[in-house]
């Protein structure tokens, strides 16, 4: 096994004319907290979804430790350890949280075809789910129907489905989104606590999260990569308080 | 209060919520009332139970799985023609029928999961229909093997075990239609309770999500397309031989839109939905087309209207939220 997590080679996507990823070189060690930045339409969560397999790239390779998975189907990533989670809450409704958590352990053991045998049976599966669960404070509602919980507790079904994978690499699309901050706090600690062999990158606009809890930062501007460096590396490069951080430090002090 | 307030072992509160309850063992033994009650009535009975294990393969798919058919018949006559093709060739052992019925109802709906997995929504109902209307054309022009529209002449069920004649007050053939229905509801009810069930319903409430979770999401709609094929031909083949009569009518698609109502009509994804829907649609059907032969589906039409409105998830769903308030209130 490489020490690189997962790395990128000459990615490149056009919608039509429109450029929205452009020769991306990325090499992420393993066990690196890497935030994600870039005004809207910079191409970030366009490349989550090349990353994941959602979209396909017209060019370019994508390495997830020794293997080249550019070719594979998203199921098949999330198997080698590829996981997301998504901006938009994508949960199901009508099953409760352990039910979700349950069924993403299952998947991963490779227990979920079994249909002549009763869930109960699988006791180890709902005792993991349900201590994942109780990792983000979740067990105190893990029998609601996930449609019935709290916005923010929703954000963190999100996360407990992602880590019920066994991540190597996690692929987090603004977990915070529409969570108030003080809650959003709380979230990144969950996240930050996450085991150091876990790769994790998250996209995030509030840039006190960003320098809080990324240990390194990629600027994307316009389906490119513009600069990746330490948070001190970034808040100090011209180029990006130019196009960037300028813009939102003086949003954030007004 | 909510389970909240008690701490139970996560093991423990699923146990208990797919635990047998006391209207489950009430509602099969009201099955057996027929016997007793309305011994008149037992061709109907049957009719209805074989209808109900129809019902309740749909309800697999698309009360469980969110896969909409309108061509279900098409399973439900390939499992009624090799029971029935079976019998004319000279065997006309009835559980081994079912069991051929099953394999080739189970081929066919394993053959056609393929194209199933890879579409959804409005784009299935046009699909399944399509199986549906080509399956049906193709028994028609086939009158050498199926008797096209005049049906299949000469079949005759032997005895089951050698022992129990199929009478004329279809004693025998309620009990062991009864028989299959409930055999095969204790499968799917082990199925709906076991991680395949869960998995199932994760398609159901959000199929794009389940590859981010390491789902093969094409290869479970194959698996449960093929099993629900493979009861729907059990069902078919249950008619053929308990009627000892196959038509056209097996595959058609007014059978696939019937069982589709009575699905909706019971309430979907809710396993004895469709066991009620077919009660209920059956016997109003019956009494309906007593009162006035050419009219009947009228009032289905208005029974339709009147359950889908003012019961948005069925019979059932209305019972169950009855129950609740019922609960709560007192």
């Amino acid at each position: 096994m490489s020490a690189n997590a997962l790395a990128t080679h000459g990615l490149n996507k056009n919608f039509g004319s429109l450029v929205v990823a452009s020769d991306i070189e990325l090499v992420l060690p393993q066990g690196v907290r890497y935030a994600l930045i870039g005004p809207n339409g910079a191409g970030k969560t366009t490349l989550i979804n090349m990353m994941t397999g959602m979209l396909q790239p017209d060019a370019g390779r994508i390495i997830l430790g020794d293997d080249d998975i550019t070719a594979l189907a998203p199921e098949q990533r999330v198997r080698l350890g590829l996981v997301r989670t998504f901006q938009i809450n994508a949960l199901f409704p009508h099953l409760t949280a352990l039910e979700s958590v349950t069924l993403a352990v299952c998947e991963r053991r490779k227990v979920a075809r079994t249909w002549w045998r009763q869930l109960t049976a699988y006791r180890d599966e709902i005792d993991e789910a349900y201590d994942i669960l109780a990792a983000l404070s979740l067990a105190p509602v893990c029998h609601r129907l996930t449609r019935e919980l709290a916005y923010g507790q929703q954000r963190l079904v999100e996360i407990a489905l992602a880590l019920a994978t066994k991540p190597k690499v996690l692929l987090l699309d603004e977990p915070a989104a529409g969570v108030p901050r003080e809650e959003s706090r709380e979230l990144f600690a969950a996240i930050a606590g996450l085991s150091r062999d876990i790769t994790v990158l998250f996209i995030e606009h509030d840039m006190d999260l960003v320098f809080r809890f990324a240990s390194r930062v990629i600027v994307m501007v316009g389906g490119r990569v513009l600069v990746e460096g330490t948070p001190a590396e970034i808040a100090a490069d011209p180029r990006v308080r130019a196009v960037y951080l300028g813009k939102a430090r003086h949003e954030a002090a007004s | 209060m909510t389970s909240e307030a008690i701490p139970v072992r996560p093991v423990q509160y699923l146990q208990a919520q797919m635990r047998w309850r006391w209207s489950e063992a009430a509602f099969w033994l009201a099955t057996l009332l027929p016997f007793v009650l309305t011994p008149n009535y037992l061709v109907l009975a049957s009719q209805i139970a074989i209808t109900a294990l129809f019902v309740l393969s749909l309800d697999l798919i698309l009360g469980f799985s969110g896969i909409v058919s309108l061509g279900h018949a098409a399973y439900f006559g390939v499992g009624a023609y090799t029971a029935g093709l079976l019998s004319t060739w000279g065997w006309g052992e009835p559980l081994t029928g079912l069991v051929a019925a099953a394999l080739a109802a189970g081929l066919f709906g394993y053959v056609t999961s393929f194209i199933i997995a890879r579409f959804r929504h409005l784009a299935l109902i046009m699909i399944t229909l399509g199986i549906g209307l080509v399956l049906q054309e193709a028994a028609n022009s086939a009158g050498w093997l199926t008797g096209g529209f005049d049906g299949l002449q000469g079949i005759h069920t032997w005895r089951i075990f050698g022992r129990f004649r199929f009478d004329l007050y279809g004693y025998t053939a309620y009990a062991y239609s009864l028989a299959g229905l409930f055999v095969i509801f204790l499968v799917a009810r082990r199925l709906i309770h076991s991680p395949f069930g869960l998995a199932l319903r994760g398609i159901r409430e959000n199929g794009l999500r389940m590859p981010a979770i390491g789902a093969p999401v094409h290869a479970h709609i194959r698996t449960i397309y093929t099993i629900a094929a493979i009861v729907a031909g059990v069902a078919g083949a249950l008619l053929a031989e308990t009627t000892e009569t196959v038509s056209l009518e097996a595959l058609g698609f007014q059978r696939s839109a019937d069982v589709l109502v009575m699905l909706i009509l019971g309430g979907t994804g809710r396993l004895y939905g469709g066991l009620i829907g077919a009660v209920v649609y059956m016997v109003a059907r019956d009494q309906f087309s007593g009162l006035n032969p050419q009219f009947w589906y009228f009032w289905i039409g208005l029974l339709l209207i009147a359950v889908v409105t003012l019961l948005p998830n069925g019979i059932l769903g209305g019972l169950a939220h009855l129950a609740r308030r019922l609960r709560v209130t007192p």
